[in-house]
C-alpha cells in the first residue's frame, strides 16, 4: 500500500546567528505497509512521526528517497489527487480541519473538489455518516459538537473519499477519555470491518496496543518495530524515548527485575493475570 | 484554606440556554494539601475552578479563602485574583510578550511591584518550572511545546500566589511533557509548605500517582470526595459513573477476586509490585510442590 | 461579549422562507436595502416594519433572538439619538443651560433620531433575517453564482466565496477562543478598563496577540487539512447541493415585487 524507500527529510532554518542550519527530521528511512493493516507509529514530540505520516499523501516531499502509494511516486504531479485520496489523513486538533458550519456540507468537500456527481456525493455523505454513527447529525452544526464527534466527522469526511488507507495523526490528543475511546472504536471497525488501512500516529501506549504492528520511532529513524508484544519487551528503551508503557507491562518488567519468571511483553490485563497465577500458584 | 458552602451556579438564568452547572457544592481545602478533580467534560468541574479567583460569580452559596469572603460584593477582586493563581486549559495560548522574561513578568508587573522584584520573581517561578535562564531573551514562541506550556505555568507562579489552581495542565502534552508537568506540581508540593494545590485531570493513573485528596464531580454535584485510597476503594462508584480505574487497580481486582490476598489499595505500579512480592513469600512456591 | 452578534448566525428551520433559494434571498436583500434608503416618509418606514415583521413571523425566527442582536449595536442607537436630538434646529421643545452651553431640543431633532434609528433597525433585521434563514454554504454558493459574471474580469470568486465559507464557519470558534484568552489575561491580573484610550489600546495586547498567532496556527493547519482533501480551488469542482429555481421562488418573486410597487405608490399618493 504504501512504501518508503531511504525517505529522507530535511528543511532549513535559522540559528542563533542568523546562519542557516540543515535540520534532518527524517534519516534514510525505509518502510513498507501493508494493505489491509493495522499500524501504530509511536514516538515523543519531535521524533519526525508527524513528518513521516505527512509523507503518506504527498503533503511533504522527501527531500531524499522515495515514497510510493500504491505504486506511485509521491513526486510525480500527475498522481497527486489520486494519492490524496486513497490516502485519507485525519488531524489532530478537531476544530482547525473543519471547513464549513454544518457537518453535512463537511462530509461533502472532498468529493466536490473531486468532481463526484452530486446524487453520488449525497450517496457518500449518508453512508459516511452511518459509518461514524452520526446520521442524526447531518444538519447540526459542527461547532455545537463535542471534540469526540467533530473528530468522528473528520473521519468521515475522509472517508468520503472512498479511500484505501487512513492516516490519522494523534486524533485523541486533545479528546477526553469518552471522545477517545469513541474514536478508537470507530478506527477499529474502519479496520476490522472495513477492510481499510490504517495508520495510527499516536503518543499513548493504549491505542498502539489495539494495532497489529508497532513501529518506535526516535530521532527520524525507526528504533523498534514488530508486533505490539514484541515491542513492549522493550521497557527500558521505551522510557529512555520518554513513551510510556501500559501499567501492567510495567509491573511485569519490575517483577522480572526482582529475580521473578514472568514473560515479558505483556500488554492487557488479561494476560497479567494468566502470569501472575502461574508465578503464584493456584489458591486452594 | 478554602471553604465552599452551598455553592450553586446557574448559566445565562432566565435565558433560553439557562442551565444547572454547579448545585450545592459543600468543600473544605486545607492549607498546604494537594488535590484532583476528575469527572466528564460537562460535569462542572471547570466552572468550579474558575469561581475560584472570582472570574465567574456564584448564582448562590459563598466561598471563604482564609476566611475571607470572595463572593461578597465588597471583596477585592484584584487581591482574590492575586491570592489564587489560575491556570487555564491550553495555557500555552495565553502567551503574548516578545521575550520569555517579559512573559512570565506580565502578572507581577500588574501587581506593580518593584523591578527588583519582578525580577527576583521570575528567576524563582523560572526555576520551579525548569525553564533556563538561557531561555529568558527568546521568543515564546520559539520553546517546544512543553517548555511553552511550563513558561505559562511560570508566569502565573510568579504572581505568588498562596492558592494554585491548574485546569487540566497535562492535555494534549505527550508523556515526557506530561511528566515534567507533574514533578513540577509534585514539587511544588514539598517546597511550598502553604500552597493550597488543585488541578483538573481526565487521567485516572495520573491522579492516583500525583494527589494526596480527590474530588470527583458528576452533573455539577460533588459525587464524593477524599484522600485517594477512600476513592478508589469505592471505585464501583466510580465505574457506575463512567470514570475509569487505574488498568493495576483493576488488575489486583482481578485477582483478589481469584482467590488471592492482596489489600484493597492497590492503585500505583509500585504499590502492586510490593503487594505481590510480599504475597509470593507467604506462599508456597508451586514448583516445589511439584518436586 | 461576543456572543450576541447576530450577523452571520443561521437559525435552522423549515419556514417558507428557508426553503426560498439563496440567491432569490440575496436579490431581494440588495432592493430591501434600497427599499429602506429610499423611504424618506413616516408612511413607508411603517409598511416596511410591517412587512419586515411579517417575514420574521413566517421564517419562524423568535423575536427574542432578533432583539438579542439589537444589544451589541445599542450604543450606536444612543450615539446617534443623542447627535441628531441636539443638532437638528427647528421648533424647540425644551432649552436648557449647560455649563456655558445652551441645548436645544427640537420636534425635528426628535422625528430625525426616530427615523434614522428605525431605519438602522430595519437594516439590521433585514440583513440579519438573510444569514438566520440561509444556511450559510448556500449563501456562499449562492453568492458566488450571482458575481460569477465578474470572472471575465479577474475577479477570484471563488475564492471570495470560500473566504466566506470559512469566516463562517469560525467566527463561533474564535469568538469563543477571545473569551478564553481574556479571562486567561484577567487572572493574571490584566486590566482592558481602565485609562486614557492609548493605555486601553495598548492594554488590548494580551489578547490581540494570542488571538492574531492562534488565528494564523489555525489557518495554517487548516489549509494543510484542505489540501489533504484534495481541495485544488474553484475549477471542476461539483456541488452536492444543487440551486434550482422553482416556481415557489418565482411566486415569492412576484410578492416581493407587488410589496415594493404598492409601497412605492402609497409612498407617492400618501402625504405623511
Amino acid at each position: 500500500m504504501i512504501e518508503t524507500k531511504n525517505l529522507s527529510y530535511s528543511y532549513h532554518s535559522e540559528d542563533e546567528e542568523n546562519e542557516a542550519v540543515k535540520e534532518e527530521v527524517l534519516k534514510e528511512l525505509n518502510l513498507k505497509i501493508k494493505k489491509g493493516s493495522f499500524t501504530a507509529i509511536l514516538g515523543s514530540n519531535g521524533s519526525g512521526k508527524s513528518t513521516l505520516a505527512k509523507h503518506f499523501n504527498a503533503i511533504l516531499l522527501p527531500s531524499g528517497g522515495f515514497v510510493y502509494v500504491k505504486g506511485m511516486n509521491t513526486h510525480e504531479q500527475k498522481y497527486l489527487f489520486d494519492i490524496r485520496s486513497n490516502v485519507g489523513m485525519v488531524f489532530q486538533n478537531p476544530d482547525n480541519q473543519m471547513v464549513t458550519a454544518i457537518v453535512e456540507d463537511e462530509i461533502a468537500f472532498a468529493p466536490e473538489n473531486l468532481g463526484v456527481k452530486p446524487q453520488e456525493i449525497r450517496n457518500r455523505v449518508d453512508e459516511c455518516l452511518k459509518i461514524v454513527g452520526m446520521q442524526e447529525y447531518a444538519g447540526s452544526f459542527t461547532a455545537n459538537l463535542s471534540g469526540g464527534q467533530k473528530l468522528r466527522i473528520a473521519i468521515a469526511s475522509v472517508l468520503a473519499m472512498e479511500p484505501e488507507c487512513i492516516v490519522l495523526d494523534e486524533p485523541t490528543s486533545m479528546l477526553d477519555p469518552k471522545g477517545r475511546a469513541e474514536v478508537l472504536d470507530t478506527i477499529k471497525m474502519l479496520n476490522r470491518a472495513k477492510g481499510i488501512t490504517v495508520v495510527l500516529i499516536t503518543h499513548y501506549m493504549e491505542e498502539a496496543v489495539m494495532a497489529d504492528r508497532t513501529i518506535v520511532i526516535d530521532n527520524g529513524k525507526i528504533v523498534i518495530d514488530g508486533v505490539p508484544a514484541e515491542v513492549f519487551k522493550n521497557v527500558e528503551l521505551l522510557k529512555k524515548l520518554k513513551l510510556d508503557v501500559p501499567q501492567v507491562t510495567e509491573l511485569a518488567y519490575e517483577l522480572k527485575k526482582l529475580g521473578f519468571e514472568i514473560s515479558d511483553g505483556i500488554i492487557d490485563v488479561d494476560e497479567c493475570f494468566r502470569e501472575l497465577v502461574k508465578l503464584l500458584g493456584d489458591v486452594k | 484554606m478554602i471553604r465552599i458552602e452551598n455553592l450553586s451556579y446557574v448559566y445565562q438564568p432566565g435565558m433560553p440556554g439557562e442551565y444547572r452547572a454547579l448545585s450545592d457544592i459543600n468543600l473544605v481545602i486545607p492549607n498546604g494539601s494537594l488535590t484532583a478533580v476528575i469527572g466528564h467534560t460537562g460535569s462542572g468541574k471547570s466552572t468550579l475552578m474558575q469561581q475560584l479567583n472570582g472570574l465567574l460569580q456564584p448564582t448562590s452559596g459563598k466561598i471563604f479563602i482564609d476566611d475571607e469572603d470572595i463572593t461578597s460584593k465588597s471583596a477585592d477582586i484584584a487581591k482574590i485574583r492575586r491570592k489564587v493563581g489560575l491556570v487555564f486549559q491550553y495555557p500555552e495560548h495565553q502567551l503574548f510578550e516578545e521575550t520569555v522574561y517579559q512573559d512570565i513578568a506580565f502578572g507581577p508587573k500588574n501587581m506593580g511591584l518593584s523591578d527588583e522584584e519582578i525580577e527576583r520573581r521570575v528567576i524563582y517561578a523560572a526555576s520551579l518550572t525548569g525553564i533556563d535562564k538561557k531561555y529568558f531573551e527568546k521568543s515564546p514562541f520559539e520553546l517546544s511545546g512543553g517548555q511553552k506550556r511550563r513558561a505559562a505555568i511560570a508566569g502565573i507562579l510568579a504572581m505568588e500566589p498562596s492558592v494554585l489552581v491548574m485546569d487540566e495542565p497535562t492535555a494534549g502534552l505527550d508523556p515526557g511533557g506530561r511528566d515534567d508537568i507533574l514533578n513540577i506540581i509534585k514539587n511544588l508540593h514539598k517546597k511550598q509548605k502553604e500552597m493550597i494545590i488543585i488541578f483538573v485531570s481526565h487521567s485516572m493513573e495520573e491522579v492516583a500517582e500525583t494527589a494526596e485528596n480527590i474530588v470527583v464531580m458528576h452533573d455539577g454535584r460533588i459525587d464524593m470526595s477524599g484522600t485517594a485510597a477512600d476513592i478508589f476503594r469505592k471505585r464501583g462508584r466510580l465505574l457506575q459513573i463512567g470514570l475509569d480505574i487505574p488498568q493495576i487497580t483493576k488488575l489486583a481486582d482481578k485477582l483478589r477476586n481469584g482467590g488471592y490476598n492482596l489489600p484493597e489499595e492497590i492503585y500505583t505500579v509500585k504499590a502492586a509490585v510490593e503487594a505481590i512480592t510480599k504475597l509470593s513469600r507467604s506462599l508456597p512456591l508451586q514448583a516445589e510442590d511439584i518436586i | 461579549m461576543f456572543k450576541n452578534i447576530l450577523i452571520g448566525q443561521y437559525f435552522p428551520s423549515k419556514s417558507p422562507i428557508h426553503r426560498l433559494d439563496a440567491r432569490i434571498k440575496i436579490i431581494m436583500m440588495m432592493a430591501y436595502i434600497i427599499l429602506v434608503f429610499n423611504a424618506d416618509k413616516p408612511v413607508s418606514l411603517i409598511m416596511i416594519a410591517v412587512y419586515t415583521l411579517t417575514i420574521v413571523i413566517v421564517s419562524n425566527i423568535p423575536l427574542k433572538l432578533i432583539l438579542k442582536g439589537f444589544i451589541p449595536v445599542i450604543w450606536i442607537f444612543i450615539f446617534t439619538s443623542i447627535v441628531n436630538i441636539f443638532s437638528v434646529s427647528g421648533e424647540t421643545l425644551l432649552s436648557f443651560k449647560l455649563f456655558r452651553w445652551t441645548l436645544k431640543i427640537t420636534k425635528e431633532g426628535i422625528l430625525k433620531s426616530v427615523f434614522i434609528n428605525t431605519r438602522l433597525l430595519l437594516l439590521l433585521t433585514g440583513t440579519s433575517l438573510l444569514t438566520l434563514t440561509t444556511q450559510p454554504l448556500m449563501l456562499t454558493d449562492g453568492i458566488e453564482q450571482l458575481l460569477k459574471p465578474l470572472r471575465k474580469i479577474k475577479v477570484p470568486v471563488h475564492e471570495i466565496a470560500m473566504m466566506m465559507t470559512i469566516a463562517i464557519r469560525f467566527i463561533p470558534t474564535l469568538a469563543e477562543e477571545a473569551e478564553k484568552i481574556k479571562n486567561a489575561q484577567l487572572a493574571r491580573g490584566a486590566d482592558f478598563e481602565s485609562g486614557n484610550i492609548i493605555k486601553r489600546a495598548k492594554s488590548m495586547l494580551p489578547l490581540l496577540v494570542p488571538l492574531f498567532i492562534s488565528a494564523f496556527r489555525r489557518a495554517d493547519e487548516l489549509s494543510t487539512a484542505m489540501e489533504a482533501r484534495c481541495y485544488n480551488g474553484g475549477e471542476n469542482r461539483t456541488r452536492m447541493k444543487q440551486m434550482h429555481i422553482t416556481l415557489y421562488d418565482i411566486s415569492a418573486i412576484i410578492v416581493f415585487a407587488v410589496c415594493s410597487l404598492f409601497l412605492l405608490i402609497s409612498e407617492f399618493v400618501i402625504e405623511f
